[in-house]
């Protein structure tokens, strides 16, 4: 090839390949498949893929492990298990609903229920599959309404149950002479300032009151609904139209951006912080006084770390109840069985056999997470102070994030507006309720209609 | 075969016996199988470039005309389409994703052309300086290449950490140890985010800048050098002179493929920042992946994929046409 034409070609081919993001796939949606004899399954493999629910990858794999080894003698049923972190689950659901591969069980955030089932790529939990895993009565009432949108059947089965509490570190309350955990917002302030503090006297806050992850997205909008449903707004109208701008909605995440900005009790570097998994360490190490999480014990148990409290997340005031009441939205994990799978009937015994009563005792005791089947709720595994706390905000200060399709965008984008604005706030610049209305209006700006 | 076929005699012949309607002899069907037997060796890496790029980017191209979102996702062949709605959308300057377009355009032009040229000078500098014999030359080499032979992911995990604002290795440096600061900036935040991409891409992509040169400057014969500098000629006029004229083609290459490589850049913000940016860092591609993976619009991302493949087609073209003029081939 020695003319320069030819490699003005070539070099144009080269750029049209190199340049183009291409999105593939092919789809297809298949039937709900039925009950069937254990006998008829064996010999069958399917594969599993979890979230990352222990305080590491090995754990789960090691609690999962267990519990696939007892599905398999029980059933003759293979299960190949893949447990996924959490920021690369989202990613591989998508790739595997558009391009019609993917796993025949999978775990989802129970928050991205509805945007899923409206992908058409799940069964249904109806007819012989609801009845495979023994009715809807089974579930306790608040899990089972995260499956799918209201008056749809679900396609997703709640697995384990989570809320929000606030967690803190005992000892450093105990110095600071600090005797109850805060239960309104204004006591939960004044506690975090007195825990903010110069401890080695060379002028720098070493020791903050609260942590925080301000890039991490979901987080971001779990508290804009929590904060804002406090504060008496809704991110959605509702017949399911976004509403991001109403005054709840900005006086909540002003609250919570506040914590970094005016209050002053949240180290700036958090900013950076853009997992979950980076706020325990700070109280087990003493740099931090206080953090909400959903199912931080196991993570401290991991580390031997014993000098720990959890309360509920608190109010605006410490008697509110109803929308002013949310301390949590009801969060938790759901399974999902794909329409896809070859081996549905498989799929839907190893969903009945994980949400079985004794399985639901055994997985949610070691990830410290709520059972989501009424029968094991009473276990004596969920009577401890963290467990008991856990459950008075599931079932009496929870509600549901808005159970619309564009749900899974509403987290991304409010997330990030959130993210960046804790950014700007890092780095010295002074955020008002007007800039949180201006990134949020900008955020719902970028919904898809309706 | 018992029967021989007598073997024309020139190539008039065997275009009269052809038209005759006599069948192939055996010189025309050799020399069909010349013909054919490159293509046949060709086809199957043809038939993989049709499978792994022409066809995605076709789709790629369809998409961006469809209302692609988790609703038809599953089955997005059905998509509703659109027209041109998402290109609109994506190019209207006072709505949030075409102002987002623009400035992630500008700035990845920015980032593209600092990171060339950086990873360039660097590349020529290092390749000038190795290919004269000198004791620890082939240590410097291997060293020189280690960022490239590094898996991306690790090393710009790496510098992630490094550019930490509490805990990093850079921040540590620059305020505990050397006291040049006063406060620990934010690296992976705000504006110094996008110094961030430009260097952990130079890092990443000098090494390759540097090979490709080197390899250029062991073609030009000791002897050009030698009877330059018996005429005078400076080190610099040499390098002027001699060296950058007859790496020419090296270096139009070399150029085209590092811009193409870094306009596209995907995995350095991505592994550092994860999936979504800090606005003053955000580039094309990592917008196209927001919008595509983030916010379930894949229609738009299908857009602004087309409209990066123009930006980079036109400029490719341009690029090539000024750099080569027409009728120039490529070793004169």
């Amino acid at each position: 090839m020695k003319k320069s034409r030819n490699i003005r070609w070539a070099a144009l081919a080269a750029t049209a390949a190199v340049s183009t993001a291409a999105l593939t796939g092919c789809g297809g949606t298949g039937g709900t498949g039925g009950s069937a004899d254990p006998a008829e399954l064996e010999g069958q493999t399917i594969t599993y893929w979890a979230s990352n629910q222990g305080s590491s990858i090995s754990m789960d794999e090691e609690v999962l492990g267990e519990s696939i080894d007892r599905f398999t003698e029980a059933t003759g049923v293979e299960v190949e298990l893949e447990v996924i972190p959490w920021p690369d689950l989202y990613n591989r659901i998508l790739a595997a609903v558009s391009s019609g591969e993917g796993p025949d069980v999978l775990n989802i955030g129970n928050t991205w229920a509805v945007s899923l089932q409206s992908s058409g790529a799940f069964i249904p939990w109806e007819g012989d599959a609801l009845e495979a895993i023994g009715g809807q009565e089974r579930f306790v009432e608040t899990s089972w309404a995260t499956g799918g949108a209201e008056g749809q059947a679900p396609t997703s089965v709640p697995l384990y149950g989570l809320a929000y509490s606030l967690y803190y570190n005992t000892a450093m309350f105990e110095e600071a002479g600090i005797e109850e955990p805060p239960a309104t917002w204004d006591e939960f302030i004044e506690t975090a300032k007195q825990l903010t503090k110069d401890t080695d006297g060379d002028g720098e806050i070493d020791q903050w009151g609260f942590t925080l992850a301000g890039q991490r997205v979901s987080n971001n909008a779990h508290q804009a609904f929590v904060r804002g449903m406090q504060n008496g707004g809704e991110l959605y109208t509702e017949d399911g139209q976004p509403d991001f701008t109403n005054d709840g909605v900005v006086a909540g995440v002003t609250q919570w951006l506040d914590l970094m900005d005016e209050n002053g009790v949240v180290d700036p570097s958090n900013a950076e912080f853009t997992d979950g998994s980076q706020l325990p360490p700070e109280l087990i190490d003493g740099r931090a006084a206080m953090m909400f999480d959903q199912a931080a014990g196991k993570t401290f148990a991991a580390a031997e770390f014993e000098d720990f409290g959890v309360a509920p997340i608190p109010m605006n005031s410490a008697d509110a109840t109803g929308k002013e009441g949310t301390q949590s939205h009801v969060a938790g994990i759901n399974v999902s069985v794909f329409a896809n799978s070859d081996a549905k009937d498989a799929a839907i015994a190893f969903v009945g056999h994980l949400t079985s009563d004794e399985e639901q005792k055994t997985l949610n005791a070691a990830y410290t997470s709520l059972p989501v089947v009424t029968s094991a709720m009473d276990d004596p595994a969920f009577d401890t102070p963290e467990m008991a706390a856990k459950k008075v905000t599931y079932a009496e200060h929870s509600q549901p994030m808005p159970l619309f399709p564009s749900e899974g965008q509403m987290e991304t984008l409010v997330g990030e507006a959130i993210a960046g604005l804790f950014a700007d706030i890092a780095q010295g610049e002074e955020v008002n309720e007007e800039d949180v209305r201006a990134a949020l209006e900008d955020a719902q700006a970028q919904m898809p209609a309706s | 075969m018992t029967t021989h076929a007598t073997a024309p005699t020139s190539a008039t012949e065997v275009i009269t016996t052809g038209r005759r309607g006599r069948g192939p002899t055996p010189a025309t069907g050799r020399r069909r199988r010349r013909t054919l037997f490159p293509y046949a060796l060709i086809a199957p890496a043809g038939v993989m470039e049709l499978l792994i790029h022409i066809i995605p980017m076709l789709l790629g191209v369809w998409i961006a005309f469809l209302s692609l979102t988790q609703l038809s996702i599953a089955n997005w062949v059905a998509a509703p389409f659109v027209g041109l709605q998402n290109f609109i959308t994506s190019l209207d300057p006072a709505g949030p994703i075409g102002s987002q377009f623009y400035g992630a355009l500008l700035r990845t032009i920015f980032y593209t052309v600092v990171v060339v040229g950086i990873a360039w000078s660097l590349g020529i500098f290092a390749a000038v300086l190795l290919n004269s014999k000198f004791r620890g030359n082939g240590v410097l080499r291997t060293l020189f290449l280690v960022p490239y032979a590094l898996p991306g992911f690790v090393t710009t995990i790496a510098w992630a950490f490094i550019f930490n604002q509490r805990d990093g290795m850079l921040n540590r440096l620059l305020v505990d140890d050397l006291g040049l600061l006063t406060e620990r900036p934010f690296w992976l935040l705000g504006g110094n985010s996008l110094i961030v991409v430009i260097v952990v891409t130079v890092w990443q992509f000098w090494p390759f800048a540097f090979l490709m040169l080197l390899a250029a400057l062991q073609s030009i014969p000791d002897e050009v050098y030698e009877a330059a500098s018996l005429d005078g000629a400076s080190l610099w006029k040499q390098f002027t002179g001699i060296t950058l004229p007859m790496i020419r083609h090296a270096n139009v290459v070399l150029l085209l493929m590092l811009s193409l490589w870094v306009f596209n850049q995907f995995d350095v913000p991505y592994l550092l920042f994860g999936p979504a940016s800090p606005e003053e860092a955000t580039l094309i591609s990592p917008l196209i992946y927001q919008q595509s993976f983030n916010n379930w619009n894949f229609g738009v991302g299908g857009a602004l994929s087309v409209l990066l493949l123009v930006v980079l087609l036109i400029a490719s073209a341009f690029y090539i046409r000024l750099v080569m003029p027409k009728g120039q081939t490529i070793d004169d």
